[in-house]
């Protein structure tokens, strides 16, 4: 893929295509070691110790560290005394793959006039691993360093609750509302954990990959199609037939 | 107030009310009050539940969800440049900011980056919007203390800044003119004089308001020390942009955190802040946050350089496997995405970290304790909207 | 009022009736979603300014209101609010749906918490399609409104079908 030499060193009202060497060399240097983030994750371990099950580090941009979710609230205790005291937003990822396909219409068709359904493919997690279907995300950013984490935590099945945070960030009060209306995860210890969003006889968990779009499934979008066939096209296809 | 038989729920509302100075010795009949969701000041419906001792406000509940849209479900099933044109009704004053960080966050997870002449025109349509959005806020929060002709102005000068987006993009309200890496089109003809000429109207629209609004007797009076919040807590209920900013802490994604694909290192700018965090502290910020857009777009549009404004990306677009997070600073605040793609054409996963939803969670601490009047005010500075609140 | 229940208006009085209800519409404020500033831009602005058309915008309270304009998604939990809101405003009563989203849907149109379409709950005078729909759209539709009102017997008012602007 083409890439371009980075935008602040190129005179400006000039070509691109002229480059310039020393430019060329610069962008192709990649960073391989990121020395901050390390030591951010080097600090967290001595902080948490075992609870931290997993990390991730893409140089220069990101770290994802996967904690054990009896630590959860230990770990956002210690993050915020890193200096992690930004609270960006908290949320959940529920890995199972779509069971209606990725046009969550056309295999709900397929089933319907008697295909056989595909086999579901296995639930692969992201950064950092994990072992559960349901996984909480975290981030929290350091204005000091601009830096941020992304805490992820599995969250087992048969026991879909984590411990709130709310009173550590008090923003995650919202936010936390909103991952159990639409994941079906409980916070224990959070003071008021009703709907954020639907009516309070909403069924069913809109996020979860198992909640079917039922628009879809009653009027299918029909993708591209000339309803209307074309003035010359429909008199020739006529003609064809004849 | 209602009779509490509850022991435990009382002293909970005793404790409630010693740390918001309300006197609960002259209880007086206390009642519930109940705002929206029909209010003719809002664009969208935001309910507050606010429960009232005489003219104090105990707490208030906002209660979301008038404008829920689902869209973190209905963008699973979306290929990405569908989403494009979907997000941008997420924040539908500032449309084309929604679209940068998902694009930025796309191309992130590609390895594709847009050519500088790209680059430059995200830039100024990205403050182009900015002040579209802001001025509007302006004029809003003015009509909202009571200012009527300060709504007439904003509507009137934000045709300028609409016209030349609309005359870039081809949208007046929602562009979606950005694509995975690059542009849809490159500038027309005598865009950039044009430019020219709309800022300056802007940069003297905020001159104006700042004669006619801010330096207004009453509307100081309404705002000056109405609804201050520190700076830790800000933090703490994660605030971002101008109600940040606002409350001291000197921190702009533009300049702090700015992803790569926005040149804001190309221009000559400055972040304001504001020591007070008070209501007038937020509306003063976001009315330097508007020149300094101006004088951006007005730098940015002398250097822009040559070149396609489209890099080489295969004309079906899968992004690969991965997780990615971008954000940028949206005119409401830090707007980010958080996208996990698993190679296919749809995303897995889009989480949207809007600036609105974060900001108006302060409200029930930020209530508590002020006037029934101030509530206007508060709201009203902190400025959400509901499509970026509920998405 | 007596005559216009019981069905027998004189047409010249039905017609003087209708012409000063034409020019005189009283418009709910009211705004939803991103077609909210559209309808701001048309109602508000000196650019679009309505009330050359015999509009007024001044209604905060839909019981004074003859018109009140959809501008925006409407969504399953505000439903009940929508039909309050039309039960309380007195006849005759319009209704515009601005926008795609309160026409039908719109991009939402698979989504689990939008109504699709704002008439499957009170019933429209005139769609006006768009997303949003210029300021100028919206004014089309007015003008359409008030044509329809020009014209129409105040007995069977329900009877006609919607119009569409094209």
């Amino acid at each position: 893929m083409r890439t371009w030499p980075s935008a602040g060193r190129v005179n400006p009202l000039s070509s691109t295509d002229t480059t310039d060497a020393a430019a060329e060399a610069e962008s192709g240097a990649v960073v391989e070691t990121d020395a901050a983030r390390e030591a951010v994750l080097a600090e967290l371990i001595e902080r948490l110790g075992d609870a931290v099950l997993g990390s991730h580090i893409r140089p220069g941009d990101d770290l994802w560290v996967r904690i054990d979710r009896t630590a959860w609230r230990e770990a956002a205790e210690a993050v915020k005394a890193m200096g992690f005291t930004f609270f960006d937003y908290v949320s959940a990822i529920d890995w199972l793959p779509s069971p209606f396909g990725r046009d969550m219409d056309a295999q709900e068709d397929l089933v319907v006039s008697g295909a056989e359904p595909k086999e579901p493919a296995p639930i692969v997690q992201g950064y950092a691993g994990g072992d559960t279907r349901f996984q909480v995300i975290a981030h929290v950013y350091s204005i000091a360093t601009a830096t941020g984490i992304h805490l992820k935590a599995d969250v087992p099945d048969d026991d879909l609750s984590l411990p709130t945070w709310s009173g550590v960030f008090a923003g995650a009060n919202w936010h936390e509302r909103e991952t159990r209306e639409m994941f079906g995860i409980t916070f224990d210890g959070h003071p008021n954990l009703i709907n954020m969003y639907l009516p309070t006889d909403f069924q069913g968990f809109p996020l979860r990959k198992d909640f079917p779009l039922l628009a879809r499934r009653v009027r299918p979008w029909p993708g591209i199609v000339d309803v209307e066939p074309m003035p010359g096209a429909a008199d020739s296809e006529e003609g064809d037939a004849e | 107030m209602t009779a509490v038989s509850d022991p435990s729920q009382l002293s909970d509302l005793v404790a409630e009310a010693t740390d918001t100075r309300v006197n609960l010795d002259f209880e007086s009949e206390g009642m519930t009050l109940n705002m929206g969701p029909q209010h003719p000041a809002t664009h969208g419906t935001l309910r507050i539940v606010a429960k009232l001792d005489g003219e104090q406000v105990i707490s208030a509940e906002p209660i979301c969800g008038y404008m829920h849209r689902g869209y973190e479900k209905i963008v699973e099933v979306r290929s990405y440049p569908q989403i494009n044109a979907l997000i941008n009704r997420i924040d539908w004053l500032g449309s084309f900011a929604n679209e940068v960080p998902f694009i930025l966050a796309a191309e992130k997870l590609m390895g594709v980056e847009a050519p500088p002449r790209a680059q430059w025109i995200r830039t100024i349509l990205f403050e182009m919007s900015r002040v579209a959005n802001i001025s509007l806020f302006l004029g809003d929060f003015g009509l909202q203390l009571g200012g009527m002709t300060a709504g007439f102005y904003a509507f009137r000068d934000r045709e300028h800044v609409l016209n030349m987006i609309e005359s870039a993009t081809g949208g007046r309200f929602h562009p979606n003119f950005d694509r995975i890496g690059g542009l849809k089109d490159d500038l027309p003809k005598g865009w950039i004089a044009d430019s020219h000429v709309a800022m300056d109207k802007l940069l003297a629209f905020c001159d104006e308001m700042e004669d006619l609004l801010v330096g207004n007797e009453i509307f100081q009076s309404r705002t000056r020390g109405i609804g201050v919040i520190p700076a830790d807590i800000a933090l703490n209920y994660g605030l971002s942009g101008a109600n940040l900013r606002a409350s001291g802490v000197d921190w702009d994604l533009r300049r702090d955190g700015c992803p790569p694909g926005l040149v804001y290192d190309q221009a000559d700018w400055k972040v304001w802040t504001h020591p007070d965090g008070d209501c007038f502290a937020r509306t003063w910020v976001r009315l330097q946050e508007t020149r300094e857009a101006a004088k951006i777009v007005k730098q940015l549009l002398d250097t822009i350089p040559a070149g396609p404004v489209m890099a080489k990306v295969p004309r079906i677009i899968k992004v690969p496997e991965g997780e990615a997070y971008v954000a940028t600073e949206n005119p409401l605040g830090e707007m980010g995405y958080y996208i996990v793609s698993k190679g296919e054409l749809v995303p897995f996963r889009v989480k949207i970290r809007s600036a609105s939803f974060n900001n108006i969670s302060i409200v029930p601490w930020v209530a508590r304790g002020a006037y029934v009047p101030d509530l206007i005010s508060i709201l009203g500075s902190l400025y959400f909207i509901l499509g970026d609140i509920d998405r | 009022m007596g005559l216009v229940e019981s069905g027998r208006v004189p047409k010249p009085l039905s017609k003087l009736l209708n012409l000063s209800r034409k020019y005189s519409i009283w418009a709910y404020q009211w705004g939803l979603a991103c077609c909210a500033i559209e309808m701001g831009a048309a109602f508000a602005s000196p650019r679009y300014d309505v009330m050359r058309l015999g509009v007024i915008p001044f209604p905060a309270s839909p019981r004074q209101a003859d018109l009140v304009v959809i501008a925006g998604t409407v969504t399953d939990k505000l439903a009940p609010a929508v039909v309050r809101l039309y039960e309380q405003m007195p006849d005759p009563k319009y209704v515009i749906s601005m926008g795609s989203c309160a026409n039908c849907g719109g991009p939402y149109w698979d989504s689990y918490s939008v109504t699709k379409g704002v008439d499957q709950l009170i019933p429209v005078d005139v769609y006006v399609p768009g997303c949003p729909p210029r300021p100028e759209a919206l004014l089309e539709g007015i003008l359409l409104l008030q044509e329809r009102i020009a014209h129409e017997d105040m007995a069977e008012r329900w009877k006609g079908e919607p119009i569409v602007v094209n």
